[in-house]
């Protein structure tokens, strides 16, 4: 009979490991203490070696695969046997499988060394079932990219073809993120909206790049864990902050020097849009069971209204010049004031900004805006007496909290953007290097 | 004085508000629902559902009287009772707001019998009692029947009457004048018409069923007139004089002034939103200038906070279908979801005479207004064998095609079963599909709904049956 081969429970605090990939193929002949394949936890890469020798029969699941603690992964017996068709493809219930298992005494504990403690692992996963998170609200999802099914609705695709836009650089907003004719002319208004407020505009704005417009990252083991443990200790969205203070004169002149009109959140918005570029890790939406890093840069404005806020999308906003994001952030303020804006107009940013500067605010720490990873709260502009270039200088300072969450940014993965906007800002050139 | 406090507290039981009580109590929020009179509003008791009934007697009078023979069957002289149909329309309504009440009950919405006074801070007093709403309120008050007072007409209930008066009549009257030939007015001569009632038809407007296609107007203008309706549009009725038993009406028309004699003048011209002593000004609800309710478009939220309003009361189409969607709407707002938007252009619009009227997006008018390219798809039912096979061959399915993507614009049918047809079409507008994809869709054969691929076709200039 087949011995049966199972995920085992490496580490004290593992519930399921992914199993990177098979070292030993069907059909190769295995010594007890081989090693069978390495299976990724929460905590490390490990190595699953052969409790039992024979030929490997079937590799019940395939490699990049992630299995619950128990569960049937393969099984080692002499060629022919029945137990290799008639292995159960389907995982058991996870109950089942722990209690059946000291009594299975075919059943070679698959085990690393050191051996975890099994009591500890069942406790574990008896205790602390993954807390499922209700999914997003419907924020409409967009087209997918490669494999998964373009959604758009046969008016969609004709005017599509007939526009040459490529519809995976569409966001959909029908159900379940159905690409629909208001989507392309979403696309269409921005550039003719554009144009007719006219002055410095120029050309209608036409995003480049195309193609695909995320891409979705499983979660790693170590990050499901961080995820999970960060959760618990803090809240849903396990935040952290980190503030630096940046030397706005440079901006300020150059500011002064444009040919037209832009305020310094209109900076601002174009600077953090470009440095999320840069740093396009924290470009991205906690998605419970995965990571949407997204590949263009729309950043949803905090615009205060009567008796709430509302977050208006400058999308694009890496790619836009500064005078077309200060024409549609006014805009879209305006209208955001008069309760007039089009869903689609505040929904799907990738990362917020949210400005009190105007308001005497030093500093403040905003409130992240979920599926989005991040934030940045910005203060008011101050003159400050400063050490500058060995003297007491009095120079125009502003402080910036970034907000991220920590499922998505790291410490050092959000201090990277923030460093990245405060080299922009004290030195404007940046920009266009 | 009592104090009770739900989630949300619903203020009219129609198809808008009691739609919204079910909607909002699957979603988990203790609901209350507050209804002075019958469950299920206008429509269920006096209004679609009734109306519906008595045309179904009046089909088959027309049937029996017109086609039987020829269908092979002798039925001897035939005679009609008004009174008996107007009884068989009451049991159903009856049935009817039954059904909505067990509705109430089955998903636990609490059934409160009363007027609903909003106060401040989303109260509402009913009679002596006063309620708090916890997350919202809803008002789906509805609209009433409205006469004309500046011409002396005013709804007397005897002489000068209303649907609502119309529905419980006990016989035909002799002869009838309808103001008014929009969907209420055109039925209603239907229905009496096959009655045995002389009617008059009179339409400010120059045609009836003014909001519908001009192609589906005259269809029926010219069907009315064969059965005997007398029809009268771009009418202005400039006096009326009304007696106890007889109402003369003083109309003009091209040019010409002619007197209008009859028992009784139905008013079918337009309807009152119910607005009055409901509180709104302490609640800061505001209306518009034409007198509905104002509202968010996306939210439906009036000027007031956590106060929505859905329905007739919150602006037209004044229609139960449109009004039971922004009732499960506005209930999945409150519950926090973010429903999709409601497509208001494209509600269907249905008036159920014989032939039916059905209507999907935009006219022929209003696409020219609008200086679109379409082409008009067009296919008669004369030319379709089920049509043919029950006598049904008054009217065609004309579809509005953009010339360039192929976009249903606009989609008009008037036909036996219009009002049953229409959904592919809404249904394919809501999904976007173009012409083409309905028509590659196989219709079965023999159907009504065959026209309908054929009009396809006919907008590409590819029609094969013709």
């Amino acid at each position: 009979m087949a011995t049966k081969i199972v995920m085992e429970a490496l580490s004290p605090t593992m519930e399921e490991g992914r199993l990177v990939e098979w070292k030993k193929q069907e059909g190769e002949s295995v010594a007890i203490g081989d090693v069978l394949a390495e299976v990724e936890t929460d905590k490390a890469v490990m190595e699953l070696v052969a409790r039992a020798a024979g030929t490997l029969l079937k590799q019940v699941v395939p490699a990049g695969s992630t299995v619950p603690v128990s569960q049937l992964v393969g099984l080692i017996g002499t060629p022919g046997e029945e137990g290799a068709d008639a292995a159960p493809t389907a995982p058991p219930p996870r109950e089942e499988a722990a209690a059946t298992k000291p009594a299975a005494d075919t059943t070679t504990q698959l085990t690393s060394m050191p051996p975890a403690p099994p009591p500890a692992a069942a406790t574990e996963a008896g205790s602390a079932p993954p807390a499922p998170s209700a999914p997003p609200a419907p924020a409409p999802a967009p087209a997918p990219g490669n494999g998964g099914r373009l959604k758009a609705s046969p008016l969609a695709r004709r005017i599509a073809a007939e526009r040459g836009v490529d519809l995976h650089s569409v966001t959909g907003s029908g159900p379940a993120g159905r690409i629909v004719q208001r989507d392309l002319d979403d696309a269409a208004r921005v550039a003719a909206g554009a144009a007719a407020r006219g002055g410095a505009v120029g050309t209608p704005f036409q995003p480049t790049g195309g193609g695909v417009a995320f891409r979705d990252v499983p979660l790693s083991q170590i990050r499901k864990t961080i995820a999970r443990r960060l959760a618990q200790s803090i809240g849903p969205v396990p935040t952290f902050y980190l503030t630096t203070e940046v030397d706005m004169e440079r901006v300020a002149e150059a500011r002064e020097a444009l040919p037209g009109k832009a305020s310094f959140n209109d900076i601002l918005i174009k600077a953090l849009a470009l440095a999320l570029r840069q740093n396009p890790a924290c470009n991205a939406w906690w998605q419970d069971d995965r990571i949407r890093y997204w590949n263009d840069v729309h950043v949803s404005m905090a615009v205060a209204i009567e008796d709430g806020l509302i977050t208006p999308v400058i999308r694009y906003a890496d790619q836009k010049p500064l005078r077309l994001i200060a024409a549609e952030s006014k805009d879209l303020a305006a209208r955001a004031r008069e309760r007039r804006l089009a869903p689609e107009e505040y929904t799907n940013g990738t990362f917020s900004i949210s400005n009190l500067g105007m308001l005497d605010i030093d500093e403040f720490t905003a409130i992240i805006n979920p599926p989005e990873a991040g934030i940045l709260a910005v203060g008011r502009i101050a003159e400050k007496a400063v050490a500058h270039e060995g003297q007491i200088a009095i120079r125009r300072r502003l402080r910036l909290t970034l907000s991220c969450d920590h499922r998505v940014i790291d410490g050092a993965t959000g201090a990277a953007l923030l460093q990245t906007l405060k080299g922009m800002l004290e030195n404007p050139l940046v920009l266009v290097w | 004085m009592a104090t009770n406090s739900y989630d949300v507290i619903v203020l009219g039981g129609g198809p808008a508000g009691y739609v919204c009580a079910i909607r909002a109590t699957q979603l988990g929020l203790a609901t209350a629902l507050v209804e002075k009179d019958k469950l299920g509003g206008v429509c269920v008791n006096i209004g679609c559902i009734p109306t519906k009934a008595l045309l179904h007697s009046a089909y088959v009078s027309n049937l029996v009287k017109n086609e039987a023979r020829d269908l092979g069957i002798e039925t001897g002289a035939m005679t009609t009772d008004y009174g008996v149909a107007m009884k068989r329309s009451r049991k159903i309504s009856e049935q009817n707001s039954k059904g909505v009440e067990f509705l109430m009950k089955k998903h636990k919405v609490t059934d409160i019998k009363g007027t609903g006074v909003l106060l401040s801070g989303r109260r509402i007093r009913v009679g002596a009692d006063v309620m708090e709403a916890r997350k919202a309120v809803v008002i789906a008050t509805g609209s009433r029947v409205k006469g004309i007072a500046a011409i002396g007409l005013d709804i007397n209930r005897t002489t000068v009457i209303s649907s609502d008066e119309a529905l419980f009549l006990e016989r035909a009257p002799a002869t009838l004048a309808i103001v008014g030939a929009g969907a209420v007015g055109c039925e209603f001569a239907d229905i009496f018409n096959a009655f045995g009632t002389k009617v008059t038809l009179i339409e400010a407007l120059p045609r009836i069923l003014p909001i519908e296609d001009a192609e589906s107007s005259d269809v029926i203008a010219k069907s009315y007139k064969k059965r005997g309706i007398a029809v009268i549009a771009g009418a202005r009725v400039k006096k009326a004089t009304v007696g106890a038993d007889r109402v003369t009406l003083e109309v003009e028309a091209g040019g010409k002034t002619e007197s209008v004699e009859a028992e009784k003048v139905l008013m079918a011209a337009g309807r009152a939103v119910n607005t009055e002593a409901m509180g709104f000004a302490e609640a800061g609800v505001e209306l518009t200038d034409r007198g509905f309710v104002k509202v968010d478009p996306l939210t439906l939220e009036t000027t007031a906070r956590g106060i929505y309003c859905i329905g007739d009361v919150a602006g037209p189409p004044m229609l139960a279908h449109k009004g039971s969607r922004e009732g499960t709407h506005v209930a999945e707002i409150i519950a926090g979801h973010r429903p999709m938007p409601i497509r208001y252009d494209n509600i269907p619009s249905v008036t159920y005479c014989h032939p039916e009227v059905a209507s999907i997006g935009l006219s022929e008018e209003q696409a020219k207004e609008r200086k679109l390219d379409f082409q008009i798809g067009r296919f008669p039912l004369s030319a379709n064998g089920r049509a043919r096979t029950t006598n049904e061959t008054e009217g065609f399915v004309k579809i509005i095609r953009d010339r360039k993507y192929g976009e249903i614009l606009g989609a008009h049918i008037v036909a036996g079963h219009a009002s049953e047809m229409i959904h592919e079409l809404t249904v394919a507008r809501e999904n976007e599909c173009t012409v083409e994809e309905v028509e590659l869709a196989v219709h079965a054969h023999p159907t009504l709904s065959e026209a309908i691929a054929e009009a396809a076709l006919d907008s590409m200039g590819r029609v094969m049956h013709l």
